[in-house]
């Protein structure tokens, strides 16, 4: 059974200034001549609270948006799902494969061959090299790139690469998706097929995960949604009840 | 709490399982699992390093080859100079140079990478959640896979005034084997610690730097005597260079040697382990 259980996570930056960050003035200050006559020694830290208190439990068949302003919390949130961000207060349960699209293009080799970069992202996105093998043929078909993925990346435009990493990203099949902003891909002749393959991807996966400003988008691909403020979880439910309430507040 | 579940399904998950429960201060459970995850993503390790190298070749025809004629040009101008200087015999002093100075260049360039291990990763470790083990292990091969490209000269120089026995060459690798094990915890633990004090690689720099020169790198060992020496034989960088140099020409290490090798070995992944239990959770706070 997929789901997500948080319970209770705060997250927590601290936030180093080039005092703090200094291994020489954290040993100095610790001596009798070190500096902390001058100013506060770097045991000081100044915390940001991201997050305060979250819980939530996400269930499978559960199209999640997250809502709320910039600095919310959201991306945070999604990193905390993806496990990036380890909670020091609080717990996390993730049942269930993670994918997280929020940089498609990261990893790839500018040097390698589009056909190697199929397989480098494979891996990233946590792929045998024999599952990349075997997406090979439907990614040809999908960016349409032909003689070109046997060249460098570097020698493609940058709508080529886009489509290239789109294509990878989306040839995988998570349990969890976790998505920072709607990805899309190309001109207009191809967002009509890139909306549609990210589509199947989402349908696909037991839970989706969404952060977004745009509330149609919201609105057609989630069932619920939560709303965010100041690191703190405000409201979770039906997505058009959370929606309104978003929208009346702004 | 909930801890690492070795069920069926976290067995299945490839991806992101060890970073899905909190950290919980010394969880040695989860550094386990994320050495024991980082093995499995081997294939990931070698082409992260393998991309890392190729990098350097860029479009150029010599590639990484270019540091390799570096080192070979300060062989044969050093052991020019200080062969006159000190009065030396080429025939012993020229391979000890060669020698010397390309491992001395595996253990810098291990070292002072393993220190940026995590920071170079960031745009990694705040996307995927991929074992942490994954980085310091790249800097690791990346590393041997630069050194092996020096062993041309290697070959070519201790081809022409004295080849190693076969034993001797297979004892070096056990060497060389020892070290970039070693790599893998000075990776783990100086790269947490750059992560976290920004200016720590440069210290590191500075102390690998004054290493050099209380290591016999460009000196003979023989040149020194009495209680100097016997502290200079103390010095880890010496022994590890003296395991993996002193077989190729026939010796064997003292036991003084092997003994600080293990020593550091031992307590270097015992006092990263401890840290990384943890740490662990903390370095994608800290990039």
């Amino acid at each position: 059974m997929t789901s997500i259980e948080l319970n209770n996570v705060d997250i927590d930056f601290p936030i180093y200034d080039a005092r703090t960050r200094s291994l020489k003035h954290r040993v100095l200050g610790l001596g009798p001549l070190g500096p902390q006559r001058v100013g506060p020694a770097g045991h000081h830290r100044v915390l940001v609270h991201a997050l305060r208190g979250i819980t939530m439990s996400v269930r499978n068949g559960d199209r999640l948006g997250l809502v709320g302003r910039n600095g919310a919390g959201k991306t945070t949130l999604l990193r905390v799902m993806t496990g990036i961000y380890e909670p020091a207060v609080g717990s996390i349960q993730v049942n269930g494969r993670v994918a997280s699209l929020t940089n498609i293009t990261m990893g790839m080799d500018m040097e390698g061959t589009g056909y190697e970069n199929i397989v480098i992202r494979g891996l990233m996105l946590g792929l045998t090299r024999r599952q990349s093998m075997e997406r090979v043929e439907d990614i040809e078909n999908f960016t349409e790139l032909g003689e070109y993925l046997n060249l460098p990346l570097r020698t493609y435009s940058a709508g080529m690469l886009v489509r290239l990493a789109f294509a990878i990203s989306t040839s995988i099949n998570p349990e969890i998706l976790i998505m920072d902003e709607m990805i899309g891909a190309g001109d207009k002749a191809f967002a009509e097929k890139a909306t549609a393959r990210l589509q199947k991807m989402m349908a696909s996966a037991n839970i989706l995960v969404v952060a977004s400003h745009a509330s149609e988008t919201l609105r057609q691909l989630c069932n619920k949604a939560a709303l965010l403020r100041q690191g703190q979880l405000i409201a979770m439910g039906p997505v058009e009840e959370i929606l309104q309430r978003y929208e009346s507040e702004n | 709490m909930q801890r690492p579940g070795f069920s069926e399904a976290a067995r299945e998950a490839r991806l992101s399982e060890a970073a899905l429960i909190p950290a919980r201060p010394g969880n040695i459970g989860l550094a386990r699992h994320d050495l024991v995850d980082a093995v499995r993503h081997w294939r990931l390790v070698v082409l992260l390093a393998w991309q890392d190298v190729r990098q350097r070749y860029r479009r150029s025809m010599l590639g990484p080859l270019w540091l390799t004629v570096s080192v070979a040009v300060q062989i044969g101008s050093l052991g020019l100079v200080y062969g006159e200087l000190f009065h030396l015999d080429l025939q012993v002093y020229l391979p000890h140079l060669a020698v010397g100075l390309t491992v001395w260049a595996l253990f810098s360039t291990i070292i002072n990478d393993g220190c940026l291990s995590f920071i170079a990763a960031e745009s990694f470790l705040k996307q995927v959640a991929l074992p942490k083990t994954i980085f310091p292990a790249r800097v690791v091969l990346r590393g041997l896979i630069t050194f092996a490209h020096d062993v041309v000269i290697l070959v070519i120089v201790l081809a022409i005034y004295s080849p190693p026995p076969v034993l001797g060459v297979l004892l070096s690798l056990v060497g060389i084997a020892i070290f970039a094990f070693n790599g893998l915890w000075i990776g783990l633990l100086f790269g947490m610690a750059s992560a976290r004090f920004r200016d720590l690689p440069p210290i590191v720099g500075s102390v690998v730097q004054v290493a050099f020169f209380l290591t016999p790198v460009i000196w003979l060992p023989s040149a020194i005597h009495g209680r100097l020496a016997a502290l200079l034989a103390l010095n880890p960088f010496a022994c590890f260079l003296s395991i993996v140099r002193d077989p190729l020409f026939g010796q064997s290490p003292t036991l003084i040697s092997w003994s600080i090798v293990i020593l550091v070995t031992i307590l270097g992944w015992g006092l990263a382990l401890t840290m990384f239990a943890r740490f662990r959770g903390r370095v994608t706070y800290w990039l």
